[in-house]
């Protein structure tokens, strides 16, 4: 186990490597600079200015020096400086980071439970309404885009019915009302984004886990359990669910990462603080480092649940165990 | 202990094609501590009336449409589901043909037995656990408890199916069912999961529903047989007399198309059935062996009757039951 750990930590070395130089080198083929923004802004157009800007962010240097200078500072976990929030890029991302993951996860809490229930029902409902109906609920999800569905959302849960807050994370007046209110209130918000995000995935997992439990369920140990007199859902959920769950995991850690770009929109939708908000603003603002810092730093962040899955699947399947 | 005796058991397939007829009529007993071999082809019904026992045909599109499953008093057939639940890995278990594919890869053998225990015995953690220990070593597993942590993937195909027979056997059921227990294993290891089999039978006197296509299997563990051909019981008697003296033509092509040990070295030709089992679907009206039968004549376009034509001997045929062809012509 920890001999696998070790060996998927190197390979993720190169990994990000390659994330560094690729981003870098796209971000420098763009057009446009931050300087052009800020001197624009500012409006400054003495071209000595521009010069002395220039030398001071190191662009007078030629590219692949940058992209060295860069990749050794990202090394020692400086992903730069933000002329915009005035402060380190890490710091930036650190600030916005928990807005993000509280989303994903709640998105991803949703899309676990939602589907692989729904999935699970569909399969031994098999052919019948409910698998029918879940099934449509499940390509419905599926299509709708998830700007599209927050809106839909919006427009009916909190503008309609009023039920919930149209945006935000959390209310003006709530951080003096103690943690419990607090916490409350950031749910109340987080509703509806976590909603927006989560049921595309959903509908992908009970999809997934409809098949894959569909395919378990026909197995011969399922028989073998039958024969022993368990009831119905007791081998579904203590036989059938353990094995089916595993392509469910696979998806899960490959899918972290767009679940990742999702929140980019859905955040944008719902005026939600995090990375996303962050990283719209900074593509607007040609605030490259930035750019550069959030793609970077969720790249990591994708490898390591990867990582955490493939120790994942070694808990849940012992035959992968014994290799 | 109670018995089997399953009785006029008829099952169908309700497919989008028609009603087909899988089981028709299959009548069987077999008595505590006696071995009854049921054999035939492929897909003549073996494995769809041990289902039909159990109650776990795949339904849909298989139904049991008429007869009864009598375990002492008990029609098993009518049983509601709950109450089947109750009886199944209790008082009748049954163990499959493939042992690797039968245990869940991913729970451990332990784990396996134990959730029968559970089930019917109310054993918890501890008990449960030196009882699983018993069993496996029952079954002839060596250290066995050490074995309880171990996942199935990491037995051979004979451990396997030692393990199935522990869960099978866990809570002493008074008829076991085993569908082609050795069929998927090494010859030796066959020999001895049929001594196991004996061996748990002489100590436990449970009834044994043996099924089979391998007449070895047959001669060496049945005390009676039955076979079946396209859903039916076509000939039923004791293990001797369907050897010695076959009634059924059906019985003797199989038994003439078995190869015999003993002539090592002598090459005869093997004889065969000529034709092939006609589908559920195109089965002939009357006794569906006819079109193969080199017995066969004008009565066969009826459904013969499985009428005793020995002590204990059983045959569904006109020919072997002497009726003269002018005087069937008119059935």
């Amino acid at each position: 186990m920890l001999r696998l750990l070790r060996r998927r930590l190197l390979q993720g070395v190169p990994l990000i490597l390659g994330v560094i130089i690729m981003n870098f080198l796209l971000i420098q083929a763009a057009p446009g600079s931050f300087l052009d923004v800020m001197s624009a802004e500012s409006q400054v157009s003495d071209p000595a200015m521009l010069e002395q800007l220039r030398v001071t962010y190191g662009m007078d240097q030629p590219v692949w020096l940058q992209l060295l200078k860069y990749i050794w500072s990202v090394a020692r976990l400086d992903f730069g400086f933000s002329y915009r929030q005035n402060m380190p890029v890490l710091a930036v991302i650190m600030a916005s980071l928990p807005a993000t993951l509280v989303l994903m996860l709640a998105s991803l809490l949703i899309a676990l439970l939602l589907g692989v229930t729904a999935g699970v029902v569909a399969a031994v409902k098999v052919n019948t309404i409910w698998d029918n109906l879940l099934s449509f609920l499940a390509v419905l999800f599926f299509a709708a885009p998830s700007f599209w569905l927050g809106i839909m959302l919006t427009v009916l849960f909190a503008v309609k019915l009023g039920w919930v807050p149209v945006g935000g994370m959390m209310s003006i007046t709530a951080s003096n009302q103690g943690v419990v209110a607090t916490v409350l209130d950031v749910l109340h918000h987080l509703a509806l984004p976590a909603m927006a995000l989560g049921l595309f995935y959903a509908a992908v997992y009970a999809r997934v886990m409809r098949a894959a439990m569909l395919e378990v369920l026909s197995l011969d140990f399922i028989r073998t359990a039958r024969a022993k007199g368990l009831g119905r859902w007791r081998v579904v959920l203590a036989h059938g669910l353990r094995n089916a769950l595993l392509p469910i995991v696979t998806l899960f850690g490959l899918q972290f990462g767009t679940v990742l770009g999702g929140s980019i929109v859905v955040e944008t939708v719902f005026s939600w603080p995090g990375l996303g908000s962050v990283m719209l603003d900074s593509v607007s603002s040609r605030n490259y480092p930035v750019v550069l810092g959030v793609l970077v730093f969720s790249s990591v962040v994708v490898i390591l649940v990867n990582i955490a899955v493939d120790l994942a699947y070694l808990r849940l399947d012992p035959r992968i165990r014994a290799r | 202990m109670a018995g089997l005796d399953v009785r006029g058991l008829s099952v169908s397939l309700f497919t989008r094609g028609g009603v087909l007829p899988a089981l028709s009529e299959v009548s069987l007993s077999v008595q505590p501590g006696r071995t009854l071999a049921l054999v035939g082809e492929s897909g003549c019904g073996k494995s769809m009336t041990a289902l039909a026992i159990m109650r776990l045909l795949p339904e849909p599109p298989a139904r049991i449409i008429a007869g009864q499953v009598m375990l002492g008093d008990t029609d098993l057939a009518a049983l509601p589901e709950r109450r089947m639940l109750g009886v199944r890995g209790k008082a009748v278990s049954m163990i499959f043909q493939d042992p690797m594919s039968s245990l869940n890869p991913v729970v451990t053998v332990g784990d396996q037995i134990m959730e029968v225990l559970r089930r019917h015995e109310g054993l918890t953690g501890r008990a449960a656990r030196m009882r699983a220990a018993e069993l496996l070593a029952l079954v002839g597993i060596s250290d066995a408890e050490a074995r309880l942590d171990e996942y199935p993937h990491r037995l051979s195909g004979g451990m396997c199916q030692r393990v199935m027979i522990a869960i099978a056997i866990a809570c002493r059921p008074a008829v076991l069912v085993a569908d082609e227990p050795t069929t998927a294993l090494d010859v030796t290891v066959q020999a001895q999961i049929l001594e196991l089999l004996k061996r748990l039978q002489a100590e436990t006197g449970m009834a044994l529903l043996l099924i089979t296509h391998d007449l070895g299997v047959v001669a060496e563990m049945a005390d009676e047989v039955a076979v079946m051909y396209a859903g039916r019981v076509v000939e039923q008697g004791p293990v001797d007399a369907i050897f010695a003296a076959p009634l059924h033509p059906y019985t003797r092509g199989l038994l003439g198309a078995t190869p015999s040990g003993g002539t090592a070295g002598r090459h005869t030709r093997l004889a065969d059935i000529p034709g092939s089992v006609p589908s559920l679907a195109e089965l002939p009206a009357g006794c569906a062996f006819a079109p193969r039968c080199p017995l066969a004549f004008a009565a066969c376009a009826a459904q013969p009757p499985l009428a005793t034509l020995a002590p204990n001997h059983l045959a569904a045929c006109f020919a072997a039951q002497g009726m003269p062809a002018d005087a069937a012509a008119g059935a």
